[in-house]
């Protein structure tokens, strides 16, 4: 079997055991269960309002819009994050000093973070189902749209993340990332219309992921006259698959060179440097 | 040879590994900026051999250590590492080389065994007719001594086990040259004398050749062949302990007091200076003391020099004596 084979599958196998641990340690099932809970919570306080011109829950229209925010953040912050933790403890080094390690490992945070995407979608998903009569999965179509906003937004958003993580210095810069996530989020139409606000903060908001990515889960979760209420009246298939694609295609080319840069520069001094400088920090 | 640059020619790289040279460095030269750290480091290593890089702290070491393993670029001079160069090592390559990396709290829930599997994984296609790669599992879990913490997860480990998974991880490839980078930074006694008697019996199982660095002379002397003594920026002395000690124990230090006064003389020949010394001074000699200069009398000399930005004296001193 060729080495690349080996190793992908390696990286596979090592996707599945960390998808695993990250039910069993306290700390992830956190991560999993809190973001759910609060947002259900906030969809069934929403249940009341309505859609501006329409008699539709607004809770009801943020469900799936928040599952389109989810896929998002485990592309973007949940990679980025992962990559500049796992830098800064040396497991990267590890990869790199194994025959095929780098790929194995990619292989493997892709299977991670599909997984942990995937898991978190469910967790949203299941109960808001049930929470909301107006919301259905029960077409094909829905099915498959579900399945290829999924994919593509997982495809758009990872290399992105990657890209991201790669340039942080160490983890404590996350915020470097979440809070420009924080503000597109609130400009993107999750949790509410993005048609109330102004007409340039939309067309900002149109050229980020997130916006594209809560249309799509809309248009598979929500009645068919609901698209009325978005921008140009219509789910807008096309556009989403040509922006969240071009994202794809801009991280794939960027991400491998970026993180190549990033590899290089791994050695045990600069790991050492940096437990030294967490250290200090520590104490 | 002539492979500094470009193509390499099949007979120019093979002929270092068909005489058993699987470590081989001429005038290495490692500059950062406008700082020289490496000034022209030389030196081979065989099959089998073990070889501690000994050296103060700043004196390049890991950047020797490293430029070798293939994690850093160098600025001249000629490396080659199982016969290709570190800069232009392929994966092939790679799944020859094991590095013993110190572990942080890296994979820390994962279970020893699971990870020695999926890292050894990685190896299989590399397997030659010689060589069966990776390890089985359950044996070096065992050669490392974690049989009865196999099921732990590494976060669940003390220190000096985690040096085991260390070690583990860096030889589940079954390498041909392995390199530890100070492996016993932060030990206490007993973790560190558990350590030195691991990599005994790693070096009795396999051929491998080793290439440590260590600021310790101690350590160096249990667990080396050879010693390379790196400062200022290149090798200064090289040999067994036993070569270096006899070296440096040329000059001794011989101490007497005559009339209530002390004196201290260094000399080259201390039997005969004290044959003089009586016979010129006869009953008046006293408190009479004859010191040779150990090797690590010397070292810590070159250390203190070193550390105290005067590295030029200690460095003369085994010059002198290596000549």
């Amino acid at each position: 079997m060729s080495p690349l084979v080996v190793a992908a599958r390696a990286g596979l196998n090592r996707g599945r055991i960390e998808l695993r641990q990250s039910f069993t340690n306290a700390e992830t099932l956190w991560g999993y269960l809190f973001p759910t809970v609060v947002l259900l919570v906030v969809m069934v306080f929403m249940r009341g309002a309505k859609v501006p011109g329409t008699e539709f829950s607004l809770g009801a229209q943020t469900l799936p819009s928040t599952l389109g925010m989810t896929v998002a953040f485990g592309g973007l912050v949940s990679m980025a994050s992962i990559l500049t933790v796992e830098r800064e403890d040396g497991t990267l080094l590890r990869a790199k000093a194994t025959p095929n390690g780098m790929f194995g490992y990619l292989i493997s945070k892709i299977t991670l973070v599909s997984g942990m995407t995937f898991v978190s979608v469910v967790l949203l998903l299941v109960p808001g189902l049930f929470l909301f009569d107006v919301l259905a999965l029960d077409t094909v179509g829905a099915w498959l749209t579900l399945a290829w906003v999924m994919l593509v937004g997982m495809v758009a958003t990872m290399p992105v993340g990657a890209v991201f993580g790669s340039l942080l210095s160490n983890p404590r810069n996350m915020g470097l990332i979440m809070l420009p996530m924080m503000g597109l989020i609130a400009t993107s139409g999750i949790f509410y219309p993005i048609t109330a606000l102004p007409g340039w903060l939309q067309a900002v908001a149109q050229v980020f992921p997130i916006y594209w990515l809560g249309l799509g889960m809309r248009s598979v979760l929500l009645p068919e006259a609901m698209a009325a209420v978005e921008i140009g009246e219509s789910w807008r298939h096309l556009e989403t698959l040509l922006v969240l694609g071009g994202w794809a295609v801009a991280g794939l080319v960027l991400a491998p060179m970026v993180l190549r840069r990033m590899a290089r520069r791994e050695s045990g001094s600069s790991v050492a440097a940096r437990r030294e400088k967490a250290m200090q920090r520590v104490t | 040879m002539a492979v500094t640059a470009g193509v390499d020619t099949p007979t120019s790289t093979a002929s270092p590994t068909d005489r058993g040279v699987t470590l081989d460095v001429r005038d290495l030269r490692m500059r950062y900026g406008s700082t020289d750290v490496l000034t022209g480091v030389s030196f081979t290593a065989r099959r089998g051999e073990v070889l501690a890089l000994l050296g103060p702290n700043g004196a390049g070491k890991t950047t020797t250590i490293e430029i070798l393993e293939g994690f850093r670029m160098r600025s001249g001079g000629e490396v080659t590492v199982l016969g290709t160069d570190p800069a232009r090592g392929d994966e092939r390559w790679r799944s020859r080389l094991g590095v013993v990396l110190q572990s942080w709290r890296d994979h820390s829930r994962w279970r020893v065994r699971e990870l020695l599997a999926h890292l050894g994984s990685f190896y299989a296609p590399y397997s030659t007719d010689r060589i069966s790669r990776p390890w089985d599992t359950e044996e070096l879990i065992q050669v490392v001594g974690l049989t009865q913490h196999a099921d732990k997860k590494v976060g669940q480990l003390s220190g000096g086990q985690r040096r085991r998974v260390d070690v583990a991880i860096g030889i589940v490839g079954r390498p041909e040259v392995l390199f530890l980078d100070e492996p016993t930074a932060g030990f206490d006694p007993a973790a560190r004398r558990e350590f030195h008697d691991l990599v005994h019996r790693l070096t009795d199982i396999d051929d491998t050749t080793i290439l440590l660095t260590t600021h310790d002379l101690d350590e160096a002397e249990k667990l080396a062949d050879r010693i390379l003594i790196l400062a200022g920026g290149r090798i200064i002395a090289s040999g067994s302990a036993d070569e270096l000690s006899r070296r440096i124990s040329a000059d001794a230090e011989v101490r007497w007091s005559q009339g209530g006064t002390r004196f201290v003389h260094s000399t080259s020949d201390a039997t005969g200076f004290v044959r003089e010394l009586f016979a010129q001074h006869g009953e008046d000699i006293a408190d009479l003391e004859v010191r040779r200069a150990s090797l690590e009398d010397t070292y810590m000399t070159l250390v203190r020099d070193h550390e105290s930005g005067r590295a030029d004296g200690a460095t003369r001193a085994f010059e002198e004596v290596g000549r």
